[in-house]
């Protein structure tokens, strides 16, 4: 078989025996990336170098009989939000286009540590807002599948590289979907872990309540073993979870009889592609068959996801990113001999300094359209006289949309359904209409208002040949379930081994 | 809900954001549709509901104050758009004297 082909747990397997070398993968990968990256657009940037060089270290250790890391020579594609000290990380924005952090975010490390070889950042809606990738400054991602459609967002090009075999695991971070909804839409396994679960410490914020990074691989298996490396308590992020990281490699056999799944009929209601309904149903059967039970369960307040979602999520993207200044990092804007009193090319505000404008006009030019319109409805609903309208509301929902799940899970241990209403829509077909944009976060917000994890996985194709999506939600630290009833549906089943066609890849 | 024009030009400014003639017209008809859209919210009773700031139960962490290494002065400027080798270096916050 080639590398290329192979699982993540294969591809550790193989290397730690000698029977493939780090070099020989890497170099697979590598080819693989600069064939097939000009029509995807996954990568913005590929570190084949640093790459080669690190995969070579790590053969020269094993053949010295050295000790090697658990994930010695496989290689990740790491989402361009996440902070690498030896390569530019952009954002997918203008306004970070020439950003070199000093420092390696917690996750990098820890992958680094183990072994894994980072072969380059990947494409993502910028500053991780958006659901179609289409947000980037840098140009959309094509979903392998159908490269007239989107991959998905915000973590499109982790998404698509894996599906495209472009890399057997890539790293992606969910803020409200980013990392389910692209799994989904191109046929990959992404797993969003609890909120805390991993280190933020070196993620670029946009919802600091709601970011959460985790794995996107072809299967959960392969999920479960980077999830082992990534997941820890980390003294420089103050709400990362001080909880021990279970085996979860180890805690997959165990059948699933016994296990409750709920199931929301809300979830198929009008609005829902009778394709991508049949494919769910498909996949609860294949679930009871293994020995689950499915059950119908209510959550009351599910509707109300999407609402609260765009007030929490902006709110602290106003804040957040009130950081780029033009003065620490990030884009500057010209400057002029501007004077006090100088008015804002709309005439409509007068700048109260040269110093103001220069924020003002850096961040202007630095930040594209989603981001901006994030900016304005954040400050708007945390303005005085609106605060409590909006965002303290939305704090309140919030509550009730948490205490649903926790109603639901004294009566299930999971909670499956759809991940996206209909399968990879064209590019350009919801770029006029942000709030149709933002529906697309339909089945995927609630878990990270609630932080708890949730899983996607292909469970089926359409006609056209499109990808079809289950999610399965658990409660706060339930990731072993989670895993364990995705790898067991991976094993009865063959989704999750389909690949688009050669023609296209 | 409906935003004006000058209203989108007021948060323009408390978001330091500059925004052209046309971004603003766009922005303005976006933005009402949006608040329009969240307004969803305000059928529900939440008078007796307490906000809920974060996900989980956290609590503060405190760590002994001790010196640590942190960043030096060069790594920190090392994106600096304007630096002297020691200070980022910004356009006069007061007077007429334009950039600095």
């Amino acid at each position: 078989m080639q590398p290329a082909e192979l699982s993540a747990v294969d591809i550790v397997a193989a290397v730690r025996q000698g029977d493939l070398s780090a070099v020989q993968c890497a170099e697979t990968f590598l080819s693989r990336i600069e064939a097939g990256n000009g029509s995807i657009n996954a990568f913005l940037n590929v570190d084949r170098e640093g790459a080669v060089a690190c995969a070579a270290k790590i053969d020269a250790r094993r053949r010295a009989g050295q000790p090697i890391g658990p994930l010695a020579g496989l290689p990740v594609a790491v989402k361009d939000v996440l902070c690498t000290a030896n390569l530019p990380t952009t954002c997918a924005s203008k306004m970070l286009e020439h950003f070199q952090p000093p420092y390696d975010a917690d996750t990098v490390s820890r992958l680094r540590q183990a072994d894994a070889i980072i072969v380059g950042k990947t494409n993502m809606d910028e500053f991780a807002m958006g659901g179609s990738n289409e947000n980037s400054a840098f140009g959309p991602v094509r979903n392998p599948w159908d490269l007239s459609r989107a991959p998905g967002g915000s973590s499109g090009g982790s998404a698509a590289c894996v599906a495209a075999d472009m890399a057997p695991v890539a790293i992606g971070s969910d803020t409200g979907g980013s990392i389910r909804q692209p799994a989904g839409l191109c046929g990959i396994t992404g797993l969003k872990p609890t909120y805390g679960r991993v280190s933020r410490r070196g993620l670029i914020a946009f919802a600091s309540s709601l970011d959460q990074i985790g794995p996107m691989a072809r299967s959960a298996a392969d999920c479960a073993l980077v999830l082992e490396t990534i997941a820890g308590h980390d003294p420089g992020d103050s709400t990362s979870l001080v909880a021990s990281v279970p085996r979860y490699t180890e805690l997959l056999e165990q059948p699933l009889t016994g296990v409750r799944i709920g199931r929301v009929p809300d979830h198929f209601a009008e609005g829902l592609d009778p394709e991508v309904a049949k494919g769910v149903e498909e996949a609860f059967a294949v679930l009871k068959a293994a020995g689950a039970t499915v059950l119908d369960i209510r959550m009351p307040h599910a509707k109300y996801g999407v609402p609260t979602y765009y007030l929490i999520a902006p709110c602290e993207a106003s804040s957040n990113l009130a950081r780029y200044d033009g003065a620490h990092y990030g884009r500057r804007c010209e400057e002029t001999a501007a004077r006090k009193g100088s008015r804002a090319s709309n005439g409509a505000i007068a700048y109260d300094s040269p110093l103001v404008e220069m924020y003002c006009r850096s961040r202007g030019e630095g930040f594209g359209p989603e981001v901006k319109r994030r900016i304005m409805l954040g400050t708007y609903a945390l303005s005085a006289g609106y605060y409590d309208a909006y965002y303290a509301k939305a704090m309140k929902v919030r509550r009730l949309i948490r205490q649903d799940y926790l109603d639901a899970f004294e009566h299930v241990d999971l909670i499956g359904g759809p991940v996206s209403a209909t399968p990879a829509f064209k590019l350009g077909e919801k770029t006029g209409d942000p709030l149709a944009m933002y529906l697309v976060d339909l089945y995927t917000v609630a878990a990270n208002l609630a932080g708890i994890g949730g899983i996607s996985f292909p469970c089926g194709f359409t006609k056209s040949g499109l990808p079809i999506g289950f999610q399965l939600q658990a409660p706060a630290l339930g990731e072993p379930l989670l895993l364990r009833a995705s790898d067991r549906f991976q094993r009865l089943t063959d989704w999750h081994l389909r690949r688009p066609k050669k023609s296209v890849r | 809900m409906t935003l004006s024009r000058q209203d989108v030009a007021k948060v323009g400014m408390l978001a330091k954001l500059a925004l052209s003639d046309a971004e603003l017209d766009t922005m303005t008809s976006e933005l009402s549709k949006i608040v329009g859209f969240v307004s969803l919210l305000d059928e529900l009773d939440t008078t007796s509901v307490e906000p809920l700031a974060h996900p989980l139960d956290t609590q503060n962490v405190f760590r002994d104050d001790v010196p640590a290494p942190s960043l030096s002065t060069a790594e920190a400027l090392q994106s600096a758009p304007r630096h002297d080798g020691q200070y980022f270096l910004v356009p006069a916050v007061l007077g007429e004297s334009g950039a600095a």
